[in-house]
């Protein structure tokens, strides 16, 4: 039904995807898995019409289309549920799924044929759960889903695109979506179906496509492969990236951070010591609890129960006040005010806190090897690389003693990542204790001491320095080691 | 996400969602106000409820509450209009003017026509030009004050008589105004209700992103939504030159109505960030403070108490909003 051929896309001169052929049936399950990174949501905005391809082309049932806008491919037949969901919490079910489509008789909004309409299709889903009068905000999340779905089908979608459908929802409501899944397959609906998550690549897909670093690895039938064979082909590449030397084993200080039973409505029973001089690694899928944990530490979302020493901080304040500091995964959302100076930037915790200070901006600047050092420069200006290290410098000011790292090298180019590397070894080395997040596996396994896996909000697993990323991936995916 | 039988919750919910409904806090609140007035003026040795004092909070609310319902369509579609206040003075001088020239009806198409050209240019410079809607309404308030009072310093025109039954005309204890207002509410309330431009006036608001991707043009709904504000400006202008009996260049602003608009609004439960709320809200949120200037009248309140306490009950009015807003957040 659906074919792409060739499919090329670069931004800013990077290419993130090269050659992709991708195509699916009617009635067939999709699936497309990769790592963070490895291209899965660009393909799929291209079929949405959100990005334009540089090369390649696109047909369904054999005819040539070309979207130039989400509306295109929704004429087109396509359909994507996104992660985050395009829904009015104000408004009705029904509302919702006939947005900008009201029906209409004699000039007025025909509200009963809406909700008739609406009912009609829920009822083909089999839910009952909730109707199409109730708002959507009262809707749990995979009811919400539900909506997408029938909103999908309302526009008489013939390809259904699924973005980790599962990804924020709770075991239980799993088991509705793979009904959901397929009662759309028995219709006849094509489905690309882009999960982490191997279990429901084998639940419901028929054929499994592997994508790795923008190209396609390989198209297999799920009943040709077992799970060791996908995660293999997944991750399966070198490290071929320099990290600087590990702290010795064993030369972990005292711990500065621990937790012990620690949980708040994410995360549950996480235990964990960050001892000074050590650097521990994160990982985990997305949707685990990663960004959770580092929030819940810096106490922006504060843990509600559980044991956290030295102090359960209840605000961000009171947690840079006890020496924690937090390098946030969207620096120019939340680690940086951009339009103002870097010496402002830099100096923006030790004035909020009245901590710290001494040191200035010219020295701090110089530590974190900003070149060139323009302390009057707006942030905006400088590269993904020196806007980190304003951040770095930011908590320098008030010499945290613990410092937790969200996505440190996200958007940053290979020269500025190395020196970002080296400085967290060097705070590390200095006696700080650092926790890192990272979905780029070599980078986290080539910087961590010990690699802890979250898993649904919870420790799935520790690991000791240098574990291969099968190991890793296994943890995070759920599926046991043998 | 937890798990809770949801169908049952979902019935429950419905219950508690129509008391939590701001649009009938406000009239528990004009209840509420309505009984301590009356207990009050009586102490104080007055009458609260008389004819003349009922036909007073209705002539007193008609020409705000014109504004505020169109003003309730710029902000449910996440916009906003500062610049209603000018236009009333404009359209108050357009109608005087030419109907000393011609006749009655021609005035009121010359001032309807006005006022729809006033409200698309506001919806072109904040939908093409992409200047925020606070800039581009003020910009255009600016330009129709330095017109107006170029040309007039006092007023002008002279309102036909027939015309000037508008103003003060009654039909038993109800004023032609009100019934003039209650036509415009309901027409609004309506065109939300039922129309397409309706709904996605309440989507743009709620989530422009969200519209767009689900096919709705939003720069036209945007765009409709000030020409329907401006139109009403034009009529709360007309009723004020009816009254008047010609037009003046200080009427919309001496009434304050830009501000006490969208004050009103925001009164009545309609999100400042839009996609929320309704007519019947604003509707509330007008007649409350309406009844407050009457019984500080009746009490002979110093003036300026009496903004000190609108001020307050404005404030209060949208922080207990807020709360509300916040635990549906924490509960959904």
């Amino acid at each position: 039904m659906l074919t792409m051929t060739g499919i090329g896309k670069s931004f800013l001169g990077v290419r993130v995807l090269r050659d992709v052929d991708l195509s699916v049936a009617a009635g067939e399950v999709h699936a497309v898995v990769g790592e963070n990174g490895a291209g899965k949501s660009t393909l799929m905005k291209i079929l949405a019409g959100v990005h334009a391809p540089d090369e390649g082309r696109i047909e369904i049932d054999g005819g040539p289309v070309s979207f130039g806008h989400p509306l295109d491919a929704q004429r087109g037949g396509v359909a994507i549920i996104y992660q985050e969901f395009n829904l009015l919490p104000e408004r009705s079910v029904a509302e919702n799924v006939f947005l900008g489509r009201e029906p209409v008789r004699r000039g007025l909004v025909d509200r009963s044929a809406m909700e008739k309409a609406t009912a009609e299709l829920l009822d083909g889903l089999g839910v009952h759960s909730f109707r199409p009068r109730d708002l959507v905000r009262r809707l749990s999340v995979a009811q919400q889903q539900v909506v997408e779905i029938v909103k999908a089908l309302s526009q008489n979608a013939r390809i259904v695109v699924m973005d980790e459908p599962t990804a924020a929802l709770a075991e239980h409501e799993v088991e509705l979506l793979y009904r959901l899944v397929r009662r759309l397959q028995e219709r006849g609906i094509a489905i690309l179906y882009i999960s982490h998550r191997l279990r429901e690549v084998f639940d419901l897909a028929d054929r499994v496509t592997v994508l790795k670093d923008g190209a396609r690895v390989t198209t297999v039938p799920t009943a040709e492969v077992d799970t060791d064979e996908l995660v293999r082909l997944m991750v399966g590449r070198e490290l071929r990236d320099y990290y600087p030397p590990r702290a010795e084993p064993g030369s972990a200080g005292e711990a500065l951070l621990s937790l012990r039973k620690a949980g708040n409505d994410r995360l549950r029973d996480i235990d964990l010591d960050l001892r000074a001089g050590e650097i521990v690694g994160i990982a985990g899928l997305q949707g685990s609890g990663r960004t959770e944990l580092a929030k819940a530490i810096f106490g922006a979302e504060p843990f509600t129960h559980g044991e956290m020493t030295p102090l359960r901080p209840r605000s961000v304040r009171a947690a840079v006040r006890a020496g924690i500091g937090l390098v946030t995964e969207d620096r120019k959302a939340e680690g940086l005010a951009l339009r103002q100076s870097v010496r402002d930037n830099a100096l923006l915790v030790t004035r909020a806190t009245g901590r710290g200070g001494g040191r200035s901006v010219k020295d701090l600047l110089a530590a974190v090897r900003i070149s060139p050092p323009r302390p009057d420069q707006e942030v905006r200006y400088l590269s993904g690389g020196n806007q980190q290290k304003v951040v770095l410098a930011k908590w320098m000011t008030v010499a945290p003693k613990v410092l937790l790292f969200d996505e440190p090298t996200r958007g940053v180019d290979v020269g500025a990542k190395a020196a970002i590397h080296e400085l967290m070894r060097g705070l590390a080395a200095d006696g700080m204790a650092i926790m890192m997040i990272s979905s780029e596996l070599p980078e986290l396994i080539g910087m961590s001491d010990r690699v802890v896996v979250l898993r649904d909000g919870a420790i799935a697993g520790e690991l000791p320095a240098g574990p291969t990323e099968e190991a890793v991936m296994r943890l995070a995916a759920g599926e046991v080691a043998a | 996400m937890k798990a809770r039988p949801q169908a049952v919750q979902l019935r429950g919910g419905r219950v508690i969602a129509h008391l939590r409904d701001p649009a009938q806090a406000i009239y528990l609140a004009l209840f509420a106000v309505l009984i301590i007035g009356w207990v009050l003026v009586t102490i104080d040795g007055g009458q609260f409820v008389t004819t003349e004092n009922i036909v007073g909070i209705q002539q007193r609310s008609a020409a705000l509450g014109i504004v505020a319902v169109g003003q309730t369509l710029a902000i449910l579609a996440g916009s906003l209009d500062l610049s209603v206040a000018y236009l009333i003075s404009l359209t108050s001088l357009v109608a005087a003017e030419a109907m000393t020239g011609g006749g009655m009806v021609p005035a009121i198409a010359v001032v309807l026509a006005v006022s729809a050209l006033v409200g698309m240019v506001n919806g072109l410079v904040i939908t093409k030009l992409k200047v925020h809607a606070f800039i581009a309404t003020l910009g255009v308030a600016l330009i129709i004050k330095g017109v107006v009072e170029h040309r007039y310093d006092g007023p002008a025109g002279d309102v036909t008589d027939s015309f000037q039954r508008l103003g003060y005309d009654r039909i038993g204890p109800v004023p032609v105004s009100a019934l003039l207002w209650a036509g415009v509410a309901v027409a609004v309330w309506f065109l939300l209700r039922r129309t397409r431009l309706g709904y996605r006036i309440y989507a743009v608001g709620g989530d422009e992103e969200v519209a767009r991707l689900s096919g709705v043009r939003t720069d036209r709904v945007v765009i409709s939504a000030h020409v329907l504000c401006s139109i009403c400006a034009g009529i709360a202008g007309l009723l004020l030159a009816a009254r008047l009996g010609a037009g003046s260049p200080t009427v919309g602003t001496d009434g304050g109505y830009d501000l006490e608009s969208i004050a009103a609004v925001v009164l009545g439960g309609t999100a400042l960030a839009g996609g929320r709320g309704g007519v019947a809200g604003t509707v509330g949120g007008v007649l409350l403070l309406a009844v407050l200037d009457s019984i500080f009248n009746q009490l002979e309140v110093n003036s300026f108490f009496k903004d000190v306490v609108r001020g307050v009950v404005i404030v209060v009015a949208v922080a207990v909003y807020a709360r509300r807003a916040r635990e549906r957040r924490t509960t959904a």
